[in-house]
């Protein structure tokens, strides 16, 4: 029996002008496991994420998240409905203004009614899990690449969220880097129990973290149950969709004899 | 047909923007009365938008004051009425240049930085961000850069009319040699509290303009026909908010002097 879908896309259309890019899409997101939603640039993947947090409205189709429609939810429905979720953004997305300290506590100043010294308490506990003390007075562009992605994380996780969203988590990283956001991914996700959906284009590294492999082209996608099925789908006319929805990451990793 | 339909797109198009410029002004002023208040930020962004904008005006206004010293000196000389100079600059400043010049200084110094510094918040998803985290941006962000330009234009107009005065003084009694006792004497008989109240009601409509469009227009860099994307479309709407500030702040200029002279 399938697992218990925590978000649902059913009959999603999105379109921006001419360009349709999803199209009639139907998505299920198990509670607990790890979704990788890939594909090339402008596929939609960005998309997918922006209309599962209700930035963004379907032109027609439903988004549940719990069982609730957001897609007819007022703003201050919405609004509740995001606490829910941690989302950690392509370029981290901390406010310029903020030092590390004051980025990681502005979900707790805005969202709780802990005082001050609480809060203090519990960034330097999160700032100490994400190697980050000593940095605390620092300024987001005072950081490096890796650095913003975990004060960014840091951030995401202060709310304890049932839901975390990636968006492209290990893009513009090195390779060491790459694998610490890997690691701080397992470390924190064992840690929290949350349900996460990474949306990447980095194949086929980012297969290990999946339970459940999504993949967008053209508006279209296809789900595949586990990373290996990919595998077993190699000759089929699954192969072709993989072929243009990865273009050449996928032909690369597919002589490298990695996928 | 194709230049109907494009008509209608573009009719389209501008009465949309003008339900989200509405939508905008509603959001930012509710953010005053919504929870927790931000008076450390209101506070932060007087001092941006104020405090630093302190120096241009200052500078604006003396040598505005001095040229209305100079100019208003020749004119009234031919009609035997240099008395009558401080009147003059006085009226001038209070009434018109002191609220358009300080509108067009603040516009071009804190409008721009303004529009600028959300336009990349919203690029680098840092608006997102704060929707994401259930944290209402018009509350969190603009709201208090409205409240803190609504009190810093006029105090800045006040500073501007009474530096502009001196700098009158300067010019007109100091280097041309107009009976000091006649251009204050005449100032005091001349301004009316009216006049002083149309400066002051302008100055408040002119903070309005500023933030209102300077910032919206950073809100929405991602929404703006043709504004392109990145920094270029940064660029693009930082200069359409200055331009578009400006003009709005000439032609309300106009509208209020009519309406309240």
């Amino acid at each position: 029996m399938a697992d218990e879908a925590i978000i649902e896309l059913v009959d999603v259309v999105k379109s921006f002008g001419a360009q349709r890019v999803l199209d009639h899409v139907n998505l299920r997101i198990p509670v607990g496991r790890t979704t990788v939603i890939a594909g090339g640039s402008g596929q939609g993947k960005s998309v997918s994420l922006k209309l599962i947090l209700g930035l963004m409205r379907p032109d027609s189709g439903r988004i549940l998240v719990q069982g609730k429609d957001i897609t007819i939810m007022k703003p201050w429905e919405l609004n509740r409905m995001r606490l829910g979720f941690g989302v950690l953004f392509q370029g981290a997305a901390l406010l310029d203004s903020l030092t590390v300290f004051d980025n990681v506590a502005l979900p707790l100043r805005e969202r709780t009614r802990l005082r001050p010294a609480e809060i203090s308490d519990q960034v330097f506990r999160s700032l100490e899990q994400f190697d980050l003390r000593g940095h605390e007075e620092k300024y987001p562009a005072q950081l490096s690449g890796g650095m913003k992605k975990r004060v960014g994380l840091a951030r995401a996780l202060q709310l304890e969220p049932k839901i975390m969203l990636f968006d492209e988590p290990t893009t513009g990283l090195d390779p060491e880097r790459t694998m610490e956001i890997y690691r701080l991914f397992f470390d924190t996700q064992k840690h929290f129990g949350y349900t996460s959906i990474i949306v990447s284009h980095d194949i086929p590294k980012i297969f290990n973290l999946a339970d459940q492999v999504v993949l967008l082209n053209q508006g279209q996608i296809v789900t595949f149950e586990s990373p290996e099925e990919i595998q077993l789908s190699a000759g089929s006319a699954t192969l072709d969709f993989l072929s243009k929805s990865m273009g050449d990451v996928y032909r690369s990793s597919a002589l490298e004899g990695t996928l | 047909m194709g230049r109907i339909a494009r008509l209608g797109e573009y009719t389209l198009y501008y009465l949309f923007d003008l339900g989200r410029m509405g939508k905008f002004l509603f959001f930012a002023v509710r953010g005053f009365f919504a929870r927790p208040f931000r008076l450390v930020e209101v506070f932060r962004q007087v001092r941006l938008i104020g405090a630093n904008s302190f120096v241009v005006i200052f500078f604006t206004a003396a040598f505005t004051g001095m040229v209305l010293g100079v100019q208003g000196y020749y004119t009234l000389r031919k009609f035997g009425s240099e008395g009558a100079l401080g009147s003059a600059v006085a009226l001038t400043l209070i009434r018109e240049l002191g609220p358009v010049l300080t509108a067009l200084m603040v516009t071009g110094r804190a409008g721009s930085a303004m529009c600028a510094e959300i336009g990349i918040m919203r690029n680098s998803e840092q608006l997102d961000a704060l929707v994401c985290m259930g944290v209402d941006p018009f509350r969190y962000l603009i709201s208090p850069k409205v409240l803190a330009t609504l009190l810093s234009v006029p105090v800045l107009t006040q500073i501007f009319t009474v530096v502009g005065i001196y700098g009158g003084y300067l010019s007109g009694v100091m280097l041309l040699g107009v009976n000091p006792g006649a251009y204050f004497a005449g100032m005091e008989q001349s301004v009316l509290n009216q006049d002083i109240n149309l400066g002051i009601i302008k100055s408040f409509v002119f903070a309005l303009i500023i933030v209102w469009v300077c910032a919206a227009k950073g809100f929405y860099v991602h929404e703006i026909r043709n504004a392109g994307f990145g920094a270029e479309g940064v660029s693009r709407v930082t200069t359409q908010a200055v331009v578009l500030s400006s003009i709005s702040v000439l032609i309300w200029d106009y509208l209020l002097t009519a309406l309240l002279l």
